[in-house]
């Protein structure tokens, strides 16, 4: 072995090598990424926000709540997954909730979020899709199934005094085939279905 | 309808890696094999003051391995303490002391566990010029020690293995930043964010307000799938829809997961001289690859298990645009790489469904494993193989030429011994000392019962293996977690490389023995098949009583 003055001299090289690599793969990749991503794809790399008017309200990628200051569910919207992202939907705290398939807790929050679905959709528990009473592993899916969407068509079209028909076809207008035909699954993304909602 | 669906993705991700393993795996071979400097490399060797065309013997090149990478993790320690004086920090305050620890560790090892949630831990400069910075260099430290294993079978009576520094720099500059950044603008394309603009405040349909984040995000993705990092920039790492905004780009991330490690069997093949050696190699990887993800997608499609079954599907923690078999694939290929990134929840996962990321971990991720250490992961289990058969029919047991004899063995055999000592030691101790168990009830566990029971094993398995995923309940940000974790990652990392290396060199100096009538050939389905014994009779003997004590008691029950 080596005296250790060249093991020092290992130490050396590794220290210059770490300067020049943060300064290249650390400072000057991250921002030529950037510059490209700012100048030739402005949208995505500023996060898809969405503008009703001149107001941003959100990202079409971003879920969010449609509901009371209580946290209660508001018929008129269409209701995205139940999230565990901070109080629901909290762009800024991305969080699943991590509970077990026997959790009580979570058996008990499922069954709890099927009795208020039953009560404000009118249906049996048994006809609510999975996707209603789970949260998503982000809390911030922005959207849900088409059955989910479905099922809620009468309760907003009742609670908007419209016909069911007016709104399913929004929903069927909303609906997302999956990508390039067979990749993922369909989806309804809610925030651009209940904006479509608020012009009808 | 929607399994078939879900079996033409899992065919457009076979086609994709076919297509890439010749152009992708000669590409790497010839990285590694040429003679020539690019201007910017000699640039770069002046810089750091390296003679490129010196080489090095196995003791030489592990002490710039460990050199290198002792300096990244007080690199990195360094940057997190110093957070609160750093530009761009979101105002956020220094990282704490011992987690500071686990995460420099976390990320010069390849692991990228995160016993914090980044969205309110770390800043951008943290994560571009610190963690980012890692996940390019220690993604390309792996690759150089499978490489310097490589030329130990391929070279006779050397001293030498190969230039650390060249090995290094090359990776970066040939293979992973050209790589990173057609990655990261086709990440863009999809949606995935990249800016410095911190938090957007809006006013919701509703009335009410979201902080919807910023930040440069397609960067530090695309090399944190390519090096099989894992290392989130959100807590939620690829379930988040600004990390995998959609479903082709779900499937984009997963060919970005398993590129490099499924073609460095044919960059094997070609610098040993006999390609059909990595068709094997190759063979091995996909059958168990193949086998596991049958099962994770069966068990999660069936969604066994009260809450599952109460909901009508194991949609818990799963994204509606990935569905369950977008969510299974990732999640098999991060834990049979050593990605780690998780694109579903796996705590909440069925519970044997939550057994399979656990058992692809414990397989030594050898299948195709993370970028160098796969290869290097399961050349040594070749090597074990090719004992068992010497043993069964009384011969010396020969690889690639290279007689394996006690020496040989008794390096791959500490290699095995490695990961799980690191696992079941940090488990028992985790609920056999009295204080740490107190603690760990008390803080840590997420789930009661036997799944808590399953968090502590998940964590001690991702960690010793270098994987990086959790079941992320367990809250792991405590004195016990962040110092234990750290050393099984440490450990884990670091034991294996030195034994590889050591393995490397004695492989070099022997000369190469002419094959004979009874030399066990290795490019054939019969050592494809003795392979896959070992690997799965080692795991099967080492874990089995533990998984006993809590997927599969949770899942028989």
């Amino acid at each position: 072995m080596s005296s250790p003055r060249g093991s020092l001299r290992f130490y050396w090289v590794a220290l210059r090598a770490m300067l020049v690599f943060t300064a290249v793969l650390g400072v000057a990749y991250p921002l030529a990424i950037t510059v490209v991503g700012q100048l030739a794809l402005p949208t995505q790399s500023n996060g898809s926000l969405v503008a009703v008017g001149d107001n941003t309200i959100g990202s079409a990628l971003i879920g969010q709540s449609f509901t009371d200051a209580t946290g209660a569910a508001l018929p008129e919207w269409f209701q995205s997954r139940p999230s565990s992202a901070g109080a629901g939907y909290d762009a800024s705290a991305s969080s699943g909730s991590n509970l077990g398939p026997e959790n009580p807790a979570l058996i008990s929050a499922i069954g709890d979020r099927q009795r208020a679905i039953e009560r404000s959709d009118g249906v049996s528990a048994a006809q609510i899709p999975a996707d209603a009473v789970t949260a998503s592993g982000s809390g911030l899916d922005p959207q849900i199934s088409p059955a989910n969407a479905l099922m809620q068509v009468h309760r907003v079209a009742t609670a908007r005094g419209l016909t069911d028909a007016s709104v399913r076809a929004l929903v069927d207008a909303s609906t997302q085939e999956r990508d390039l035909g067979y990749l993922g699954e369909p989806t309804v993304n809610v925030l651009a279905l209940n904006i479509a909602l608020s012009r009808l | 309808m929607d399994t078939w669906f879900g079996i033409l993705q899992v065919v457009t991700l076979v086609v994709v890696l076919v297509a890439l393993y010749r152009p992708l795996g000669d590409y790497m071979a010839r990285i590694y094999s040429s003679t020539r400097d690019l201007a910017v490399e000699r640039g770069f060797y002046r810089l750091i003051g390296v003679d490129p065309r010196s080489e090095q013997g196995w003791q030489s090149y592990l002490r710039s391995v460990l050199a290198f990478s002792a300096i990244g993790v007080l690199f990195v320690y360094a940057i997190q303490r110093g957070q609160a004086i750093l530009p761009y920090s979101l105002g956020l305050p220094a990282v704490p002391e011992g987690l500071s620890f686990n995460t420099a560790i976390s990320f010069v090892t390849n692991t990228n566990w995160q016993s914090y949630s980044p969205d309110v831990t770390m800043g951008y400069t943290v994560q571009i010029a610190g963690l980012a910075v890692q996940n390019f260099v220690s993604a390309a430290v792996g690759i150089a020690v499978a490489i310097a294993l490589v030329r130990g079978f391929a070279r006779r009576r050397t001293g030498t293995i190969g230039n650390f520094w060249v090995d290094l720099t090359r990776g970066v500059i040939r293979l992973l930043l050209p790589l990173s950044v057609l990655a990261a603008v086709v990440l863009i394309a999809g949606g995935v964010i990249q800016n410095f603009t911190g938090f957007t405040d809006v006013s919701t349909l509703t009335g009410g307000t979201q902080s919807i984040p910023g930040g440069p995000v397609a960067s530090q993705e695309a090399i944190k799938l390519l090096g099989t990092n894992g290392g989130g920039f959100y807590n939620v790492n690829s379930a988040h829809p600004f990390e995998n905004p959609t479903a082709w780009t779900n499937l984009f991330e997963i060919i970005l997961m398993l590129a490099i490690p499924f073609s460095l069997p044919r960059t094997f093949g070609s610098i040993i001289g006999d390609r059909r050696q990595g068709y094997a190699i190759l063979a091995t990887m996909a059958t168990i690859f193949v086998v596991s993800l049958t099962a994770l997608t069966l068990f999660e499609l069936n969604g066994a298990g009260s809450a599952p079954a109460l909901a009508g599907g194991a949609m818990e923690g799963k994204e509606t645009r990935f569905g369950i078999i977008g969510s299974t694939l990732f999640g098999t290929a991060s834990t049979l790489t050593s990605t780690g990134a998780v694109n579903s929840m796996h705590d909440s996962y069925t519970a044997l469904g939550g057994m399979m990321p656990m058992l692809n971990m414990m397989l030594g991720e050898v299948a195709p494993g993370g970028t160098g250490s796969g290869l290097y992961g399961m050349l040594i289990l070749a090597v074990i193989a090719v004992f068992v058969a010497g043993l069964l029919v009384g011969r010396t047991p020969e690889y690639l030429g290279k007689k394996i004899g006690p020496r040989e063995i008794k390096l791959a055999s500490l290699y095995i011994l490695v990961t799980p000592t690191l696992v079941l030691l940090g488990t028992a101790l985790s609920f056999a000392v009295p204080a740490i168990k107190a603690d760990v009830v008390a803080t840590s566990l997420g789930n009661p019962g036997l799944h808590g029971f399953s968090e502590v094993l998940y964590a001690f398995t991702s960690a010793a293996n270098n994987n990086g995923s959790a079941f992320a309940g367990l809250t792991a940000n405590t004195p016990w977690f962040n110092t234990a974790l750290g050393v099984a990652m440490l450990l884990g990392r670091f034991l294996p490389i030195v034994f590889v290396l050591a393995l490397a060199g004695s492989l070099a100096a022997q000369d190469k023995v002419p094959a004979t009538a009874g030399t066990l050939p290795t490019n054939r389905p019969q050592f494809v098949g003795l392979l896959l014994g070992v690997t799965v009779i080692i795991t099967a003997l080492t874990y089995f009583p533990v998984l006993a004590l809590g997927p599969l008691a949770e899942g028989l029950n």
